[in-house]
């Protein structure tokens, strides 16, 4: 890794200078891991009162336990779901926003400030409006002859929780959609015209292919906010129900740990969370990699 | 490019005015609710135009709150958010730029591994070790504290990160004749390098203090005492706290304001915001 | 003012890369000396090496009475001039000529006196309190100047100060730092990779080739007698025409004068003349390749019977030749450089 060409010299400053992230970072970051690694392999007799050391035992229950793989395919859906909602309907405001020349500022402003609102908070406002003795939408939908409850019925349930995850997410993805459109040069949008094609075969055949690196990287971020920000869009509505149908993988460490008081188990979890964090880390830092070096 | 089609952008405008109504809807029905009385919300289905008891409902939240639900007063909630929002921000922003001063102008032993160091904070986001870093924090005597609450989530590779990346970008000319003139490290760093770093600093500013803002499990953790509860996590109390329905009211004017101070800080700083978002990820 | 004393420096990088090998030069109080050569050459290394921002590796340098070897480069005395300026840009004209002097601890007075003076002399009072980035590039240019010129010190280190100056203001500001120099009579180390800014500007020119000295001497001399191959073709535009001297044997037109080990003959473009010379010359027999007018000048490229590298002619004016036309080429004697092909060297 580079540094300057000329550097300073001082034995003892750059340690200095390191200190307070590198000690918070082993205090509260490093430590606690290595804690949950430890524990993710200890299990405690229901009274707390004897600690035994049983290797990966947690581990295979884990992968035995129904609800633990159901939780599992909940959050793959939950995530999937959130990704591809909130980054079609981004892409599509984008591209419509690209087109714009007065009033892209106008409507870019309209669509930013939602990254400003918690997922808490999305979470409650989209809770609200779904409601279905008070909200909106609930009232609406009854007149198709729909009738909405997310407190019973598992599939509305997580309609909510996709809504108000992908809802918060749009502006995000929208502005780096944003961002690649106007990085993309005029001219081979202007040779694809001469050559004769159409707008819409002009999007599919070069400006989409051209912003494949910009949604690689949003699928990426898209779908670790989705696994692991979404933690208070899942806690201030639905607890994880009705009946675990909204129990995805960062709700259930936070249930069996705090709640549950299973720490053998709970700590497993968070290992094995860890890992597809570390996973999907490595996966964008390479993309950065690579893009670094165009 | 000359092209006229004129169906076509009118079809863009459509698309997006439509597209802003949805992205702004819930804040509007949220805004709306907060200004009805009560009872309105037992009567069935919301209004869709604003009521008349705004001041009423916004004096209760923040001066009385709902001790019977477990909510305290949300002045002192926004007080606490703010407090914690400006600690987090303030506190990732100094320990990143020394930092990123340390790897990018010096050469030292072991510098790759602390750079790794900085770098784990990334794979580790405080939702996968949530048991333990709460044990750690209460060993530190660190519970209901505002020193718990923003410490443990200042360290940030992102903002080491994009440092690291404008120092780079920063010309090697600038540090020699800085030397020429006589400046030591941190005369270097205090009347040079900082000064060159101040819009990426603002940028990376509204980023942190979004971020910290809208802190809601760790807070969930570490506080048990109502008076260090934050604004983000307390709406969480007053939807669940009490038995019956909640008071849609009152829950819409404190979510009005949990959510107001973020989006006016994106409002007003839309450049800043812009910037500081995508250049951290690239 | 000061003597530079540079005794056998030697730089070698982490990476092995030697980029200066045995450099001694010694530099009068009050000189202007001008290193020039092509990129890569150890020149700019030299100058920083001298200016305290790269390390020495081997080798004494003393500037004045000290030996600044181990110093910091704001303890050695000097002040550089970049070749991007290197302004501070969140700093005000004023604020930058300040900073040095204001970490020396010089009194506040004394300060506002200095930056002044300098400013006076640069003709840069009227924008002190503006940002470098509201000046032209000529203007950030003297902001640079003025930056060294206020610290007052033993030396001026130039690093191609020039290069990001377009053709006209280049030629300006040449004139310029010349005659500041001249006036002041501080010691100077130039770098350049402009040989015309070399021959312009130097009292003595250095010319460096791979990280070893080729040539020092006074513009003329170099120009004049060419110490190696590489110093006759770097110095001088159009470059000398170098002659191999097989191809003279063969054509029989060698001359006897040209000293043993003389295997390649270089002769400047001014030096080829059309018309027969009084005296001893070398005579050639040509064809007219292109004829390129250059207003004042003319540059006729010549293709020698049987050799391929077409030979330059200088005239001046238009000359009544015709491409494709044969033609006969002649050089005074007194005007060839003989050389040795493996050595490099000047054989006379």
């Amino acid at each position: 890794m580079q540094t300057k060409r000329m550097t300073f010299n001082s034995r003892w400053l750059p340690y200095a200078l390191l200190a307070p992230q590198v000690i918070i970072t082993l205090v509260f970051f490093v430590w606690p891991a290595s804690q949950a690694l430890w524990q993710s392999m200890l299990r405690q007799d229901p009274f707390g009162l004897r600690t035994t050391f049983v290797w990966f035992q947690n581990f295979e229950r884990l992968f035995e336990d129904s609800h633990y793989l159901a939780s599992m395919k909940t959050t793959l859906i939950f995530s999937v779901s959130t990704t591809l909602l909130s980054m079609s309907v981004a892409l599509l405001f984008a591209v419509m926003v690209n087109r714009m020349i007065r009033s892209q500022n106008a409507y870019s402003t309209f669509l930013v400030w939602p990254y400003a609102v918690a997922p808490a908070i999305a979470g409650v406002l989209w809770w609200f409006i779904f409601n279905p003795s008070v909200g909106i939408l609930p009232y609406i939908l009854e007149g198709f002859g729909y009738d909405w409850n997310h407190r019973l019925d598992a599939g509305d349930a997580m309609i909510l929780v996709v809504v108000a995850a992908a809802w918060k997410q749009i502006s995000y993805n929208f502005l780096f959609f944003l961002a690649g459109l106007h990085s993309i040069p005029q001219s081979l949008v202007e040779a694809a015209a001469i050559d004769g094609a159409s707008r819409t075969k002009r999007f599919w055949t070069i400006i989409f292919p051209l912003l494949s690196p910009t949604t690689f990287f949003l699928m990426v971020v898209n779908v670790v906010y989705a696994m692991f920000d979404t933690f208070g869009v899942i806690h201030a509505t639905t607890e994880g129900g009705p009946a675990q149908a909204t129990n995805i993988l960062v709700y259930k460490v936070y249930r069996d740990g705090f709640v549950g008081n299973n720490l053998g188990s709970s700590a497993a979890q968070s290992v094995i969370l860890m890992v597809i964090v570390i996973a999907l880390t490595v996966v964008q830092f390479r993309w950065i990699e690579r893009r670094v070096n165009y | 490019m000359v092209e006229n089609d004129r169906w076509g952008t009118l079809f863009a405008h459509i698309i997006l005015i439509l597209g802003v109504a949805v992205v702004v809807f819930p804040v509007y029905v949220a805004l709306v609710a907060s200004t009805h009385e009560g009872g309105t919300f037992l009567r069935g289905v919301m209004p869709l135009l604003p009521g008349s008891h705004g001041w009423e409902n916004y004096s209760t939240v923040i001066i009385e709150g709902r001790s019977n639900a477990g909510a305290p007063p949300i002045g002192g909630m926004l007080w606490n958010s703010f407090v914690m929002a400006m600690a987090i921000a303030i506190g990732k922003i100094a320990i990143s730029l020394l930092s990123a001063f340390a790897i990018v102008y010096f050469r030292f032993p072991f510098r790759i591994f602390f750079f790794w160091v900085i770098f784990v904070t990334l794979m580790l986001p405080v939702e996968v070790r949530i048991v333990p870093t709460f044990e750690v924090v209460a060993q530190l005597n660190m519970l209901n504290t505002y020193a718990g609450l923003s410490i443990p989530l200042i360290a940030s590779a992102t903002a080491t990160f994009l440092f690291r990346q404008f120092f780079m970008t920063v010309p090697e000319e600038m540090l020699e004749a800085a030397r020429v003139d006589g400046a030591g490290p941190m005369k270097f760093f205090k009347d040079i390098l900082m000064p060159l770093s101040i819009t990426n600093i603002a940028a990376m500013f509204v980023i942190m203090f979004i971020y910290g803002w809208n802190q809601y499990l760790w807070p969930l953790l570490i506080t048990t005492d109502d008076s260090y509860y934050t604004i983000v996590m307390g709406i969480q109390r007053m939807v669940t706290g009490g038995d019956s329905e909640p008071l849609w009211h009152l829950v819409m004017a404190t979510v009005v304001l949990a959510a107001l101070p973020p989006i006016l800080v994106i409002l007003f700083m839309q450049r800043l915001f812009v910037k500081g978002l995508t250049e951290t990820e690239k | 003012m000061a003597r530079i004393v540079i005794d056998d420096l030697h730089k070698v990088y982490a990476g092995g890369v030697k980029a200066v090998t045995g450099v001694s030069l010694d530099i009068a109080d009050g000189e202007m000396i001008v290193l020039v050569g092509p990129s890569g050459c150890g020149k700019s290394t030299l100058l920083r090496m001298v200016a305290g921002l790269e390390t020495i590796t081997n080798g004494t340098l003393t500037i004045g009475d000290r030996v600044v070897n181990d110093l910091e480069p704001a303890d050695r005395d000097i002040a550089m001039v970049f070749q991007n300026y290197a302004l501070y840009p969140h700093m005000t004209v004023r604020g930058n000529l300040a900073y040095g002097l204001k970490n020396r601890g010089v009194s506040k007075p004394d300060i506002e006196r200095r930056v002044n003076e300098a400013a006076a002399m640069l003709e840069i009072a009227d924008f002190l309190d503006r940002k470098p980035r509201a000046l032209s590039g000529g203007q950030r240019q003297r902001v640079a100047m003025g930056r060294a010129l206020v610290r007052e010190p033993a030396a001026f280190l130039f690093d191609e100060p020039l290069s990001n100056l377009d053709a006209k203001l280049r030629v300006q500001m040449r004139v310029e730092i010349r005659q500041l120099q001249r006036r002041l009579r501080t010691t100077s180390l130039y770098v350049t990779h402009d040989q015309l800014e070399a021959l312009t500007m130097a009292d003595r020119l250095v010319v460096l080739n791979g990280g070893v000295i080729e040539q020092v001497g006074t513009p003329m001399d170099v120009y004049a007698k060419p110490a190696s191959v590489f110093v006759a073709g770097f110095i001088g535009s159009p470059a000398m025409n170098m002659i191999d001297a097989g191809y003279l044997r063969d054509h029989g037109s060698m001359p006897a004068e040209m000293p043993s080990g003389t295997d390649i003959v270089g002769v400047r473009p001014d030096d080829l003349l059309l018309a027969k010379p009084e005296g001893p010359h070398l005579a050639l027999q040509g064809t007219v390749a292109l004829l390129e007018p250059a207003g004042a000048e003319s540059h006729i490229y010549v293709t020698l019977d049987g050799n391929s590298a077409p030979l330059t002619v200088r005239v001046q004016g238009l000359p009544s030749v015709l491409e494709g036309q044969g033609v006969p080429l002649y050089a005074p004697l007194s005007a060839l450089h003989p050389f040795n092909k493996a050595s490099g060297k000047r054989t006379d």
